[in-house]
Parts: structure tokens; sequence; C-alpha cells
């Protein structure tokens, strides 16, 4: 099956200054992608870009075989998209709200279906206004599904989620994957990277650091593994490519054979991304991420 | 579902919204009919009644206030509406959606029409009911009336829309709603024309107001007040022209300058 989404060399500059500077991306159908990246590395702008929300300097950008920029009715026919925060709909219930979008599709799902998915049934005919924060995100969420979509972008899901929230909304971005739905999803939560995407890509500096599974991202699978534990009052750690062996070796020097507060670490996918984005962080990278207005 | 559909969906959507939100209802559905029951109430003792010249304070302001519910309804509604939709990301979310963008515009233009015949209905049976103004019984003045109301709400949703685009949703109170002030002063909506002073006519003359509120005063006043207007007749013809005129050029600048994203973000 051709991937969901193939981009080439896109660039895009705001101001003469790049944001986007020759990325190569690949998303396969039907898999869960996590675009990590920092604020202002490029990561809105791209994603913008294959949402055809904007338009790109340069490049081959493929969505679900169309160029978006500039794409039709049909090609939005098949797309999902849950923005990052919006609003307008304070007015309308839930069940409003999601009729009203899902007749623009040619195949929607059932809107009570979709209310019970993502937890609304209770909410449907509440006046949005009166709605948490997050139940007004699994709202946005549901505008993005209510049409069946192909291909589905997530744009910071969870922000301002509590604990609970964040796990029931996995469990539905899951159910998704499971039906088929290409996501693409943008985070700053790297547990949740960890917990949805097949596979995360890292994007700084306009570029594409790397792409891999997330148990696998920089290499961090194959790293040594930190051993640490207490020896006479004494907190002691080591770094070994054995830590099982280790962890026998120091088990039989112990008393009774039990080793006190053991642990073995793996760099998490947290200190690999972080590691990786260094070099890029606070450097001056442009990129037209927060609204500027103009009085008139 | 087909384009027209969609757009009658977006009129009943469109519709609740109008309908719960209570400042919209006061200050633009019932603000005119709340005028005319003010002045009237204020400026009764000042006109001779129907006995006298046959007018009173309500026939008298009735055209001013038909002219400013058409500003209200129409142009202020849509201003307001669409600048708000464009900065709290609703005109980015329709166009996410296979909606045909111009569902949305007919799910407005629904939203007005409905709204200002609402409208127009209620204030004429109020200054009838309880202000015992009296209505024409000639078929033409309510040709007239019919041509003047439909041209004027066409124009001034369609140059709402267009100024939407000039506006934030930080400044577009000050931008509306005082430029539409000065309007209404100096187009004889709350005094009288023909006190404003000549130049001020001119000015007056430029914008659509003017004409509506001429064109209404050509409806409801007795046939001889037309020798108070600027050229000593209702100048029924030139009227439509002008607001055919608005009309084609609002939706001329509407379609070259409508945005679906803030400034800013594409």
């Amino acid at each position: 099956m051709p991937d969901a989404i193939t981009i080439r060399g896109l660039r895009k500059s705001y101001a003469g200054r790049p944001a986007v500077d020759g990325l190569d991306l690949d998303i396969h159908t039907g898999e869960c992608f996590a675009l990590l990246g920092p604020n202002g590395a490029g990561k809105t702008t791209t994603v913008e870009i294959a949402e055809g929300f904007r338009d790109r300097d340069a490049g081959e950008v493929r969505v679900l075989g169309t160029d978006p920029q500039g794409a039709g009715l049909e090609w939005r026919n098949r797309v999902g998209i849950v923005l990052q925060s919006t609003g307008g709909l304070d007015l309308l219930t839930p069940r409003e709200a999601l009729a009203s979008t899902a007749k623009a599709y040619s195949h929607p799902r059932d809107v009570g279906q979709v209310l019970a998915s993502v937890g609304l049934e209770d909410k449907a005919d509440s006046r949005v206004v009166g709605l948490s924060g997050g139940q007004r995100r699994r709202l946005d969420v549901a505008l993005g599904i209510v049409g069946r979509p192909d291909l589905l972008f997530l744009d910071e899901p969870t922000t301002g989620f509590d604990p609970q929230a964040r796990r029931d909304f996995w469990e539905l971005i899951r159910a998704l994957a499971v039906e088929g739905t290409t996501i693409l999803l943008t985070t700053h939560y790297l547990d949740e990277a960890e917990n949805l995407a097949d596979r995360v890509g890292v994007i700084a500096g306009g570029r594409l650091l790397a792409v891999d599974t997330p148990e696998a991202l920089g290499g961090r699978s194959a790293e040594e593994a930190t051993v640490t534990w207490e020896e006479h009052g004494i907190r002691r750690s080591l770094t070994t490519a054995t830590p099982t062996a280790e962890v026998a070796r120091l088990a039989s020097r112990m008393p009774g054979g039990e080793v006190p507060s053991l642990t073995v670490t793996r760099p998490s996918l947290e200190d690999t991304y972080l590691s990786m984005i260094a070099p890029h962080v606070g450097s001056d990278a442009p990129e037209a991420h927060h609204p500027t207005e103009v009085p008139a | 579902m087909s384009a027209i559909a969609l757009g009658l969906d977006r009129t009943v959507l469109e519709l609740k919204m109008y309908s719960r939100e209570k400042e919209a209802i006061l200050f633009s559905f019932l603000f005119p009919i709340l005028l005319l029951a003010l002045f009237s109430v204020i400026f009764g003792s000042q006109f001779g009644g129907a006995d006298s010249d046959g007018m009173t304070a309500g026939g008298w302001f009735l055209p001013g206030m038909l002219s400013a519910g058409v500003l209200l309804t129409s142009f202020q509604t849509m201003a307001m509406s669409i600048t708000a939709e464009r900065d709290d990301g609703t005109l980015k979310r329709l166009r996410a959606t296979p909606m045909p963008p111009v569902a949305y515009f007919l799910g407005k233009v629904g939203l007005v029409a409905t709204s200002s015949t609402a409208q127009v209905a209620l204030l004429l049976l109020v200054a009838r009911v309880f202000f015992g103004v009296a209505l024409p019984t000639t078929a033409d003045r309510w040709a007239v009336f019919a041509l003047v109301f439909t041209l004027g709400v066409f124009g001034g949703t369609v140059l709402g829309i267009a100024y939407s685009s000039m506006a934030t949703v930080r400044t577009v109170g000050a931008v509306v709603i005082g430029p539409m002030l000065l309007l209404q002063f100096i187009s004889g909506v709350y005094i009288a024309f023909d006190d404003v002073p000549q130049w001020l006519q001119q000015v007056a003359s430029v914008f659509p107001l003017k004409w509506i509120a001429q064109g209404m005063r050509s409806v409801f006043y007795p046939s001889e007040l037309a020798s108070a207007e600027m050229a000593g007749a209702w100048e029924t013809g030139r009227t439509a022209l002008v607001l055919a005129a608005w009309a084609v050029g609002g939706l001329v600048l509407c379609v070259l300058t409508f945005k679906w994203f803030k400034r800013g973000t594409t």
C-alpha cells in the first residue's frame, strides 16, 4: 500500500528565515506516527503544509496520493484534523456540533457512537460552554473523527489533561489505530509518543533528525544500562552492557542475596530526545507558530 | 449532501447560536424596537399626533428604526460574528471539513434574512399596535419597502463579511460600532436628515444607510414630506441604484478579501 504521507525536500521560510529546511518524511498507511520536536522546530509548519493550510516554498508533498496545496473537498472528505484549541462552539451542544459537521462527509460515523467513544454521552445535550477543558478537547477529537477519515492529524491532543483523562484518550486513539486509521500525532509528551506511536520522528532546526520505533530511537535499546544500589549506606552506580550479569554478581556478594535499593535503567525516550535536540535548542530557529496580529 | 442542503443546515445552526446569545438579541435584534418605544415616549408631546398633522413620534421615528435594524442585523452581526469566528478558529475548523465554502455563506445569508425579516415584522407590529402608526395601504409603497429592505440587508451582509477582514477580535467593537454610530447620526436615522448640514449630507450620500433611510421614509411618510429631502423628491430609482451598486461592490469585495485564517497564522 502506498504511504499515507510522502514528503521530500520540503522547504518553507518566513521572512527569509527557514522554518523547514529540506525535510523528508514518510508515514505509512495504518501507522500511528508521532512527530516530536521543540517549539520552533518546524513541526507545526510541516503539519500545516500536510493539512493543506499552508503553502510550501519547495519540495514534494503527497498526502493520500494528493498534493494538499489546493486539494479539493474530495480530499478533505478523507482527512480528519484535530486542531490545537478551537472555540466558537460555546452556544451549541456536542450533539448539534457533531451532527452538523457529520453532514459534510460522505460516509460519516454515527454521531451517537462517536459521542460514546469519546465519553461525552452524559454531556451530549449540554452547552459546550459548560464543558471542562478535557471534555472540550474530546469534542475536538470527536469532530475530527466523525467523518471517518483515513488519515487523522492530532495536534497536541492531551495538553491540559489530567492523568486519567490522558489514559482514556490514549485508549480512544488506539481503537482508531486498530480500525486502520493512519494517525499523525504531534506532542510534547514523550510518554504519549511511547504509548501510542508505532514510530516517532524527531524534528529540529527544520529537519528530521531521526525516525525509529520509540524503543529503538537514537539507538537507546543498544545503549549501556545503569545499575544503582546501596552498599554500606552509600549510593553506588555503574554502567554496563551486561546488566543481568552485574546484578547476579552483586547479589552473590550481598548477605541474603538481596541488593538494597536496586535499580536498572536505560536512557528513557526523554533522555534520548533531549540529547538529540540539545544542539538545536536555544538557537535562532524561527517559526510562525504564534499568531502575530496587526491592528486594523 | 448538496451545498444548498448544507447551507440550510448551517442556517438552522446559525439561528440556534444567534437566538442563544442574549447580548445579540438585546443589542441587535430588539434594539431598534426598544429605541422606537423610548423615542415615542420621550418625544411624544412634541408631535401633534394623528389628529393634527398626521404625524406621531412613533410614525416619525419608524423609518429610522427600520434602517437601524437593517444595519444592525446585517452589517453589525456579520462584521462582529465573522471576526470572532476567524479569531477562535471556527473558520479554520470548517475549512478542514469537506463542507463547500458556499454553504457557510448561505448559512450567514439565511441567518440575516430570517433575523432581519422577523425584526422588521416585530417593529411594524409594535409601531402599529402600541404607537398607532398608520402603515401604507398601497401595493407600490410595499414594493418599494421590499426593494429597499432586500437590497439593504443583502448589501449590509456582504459589506459586513468584507469588513470583518479589516478588524481583529480586540478592535472589532470600536471599529464596527464607532463608524456605525456616526453614520446613523449623519444619515437621518436618529435626527431629521434636513437638520444635518449640507456638507455632511453629501458625505452621508456616499454610504448606503442614507439611502435606506430615505427609501424607508418614502414608504412610511406622507407624500408631501418628499420636499424635505435633499433633492426635494424621494428619488426611488436612484435609491435602488445606489443600494444595488453597494450590494454588488460589497459582494466583489467579499470574494476578493475573505480570509479563513487570522493574520499571522498562514
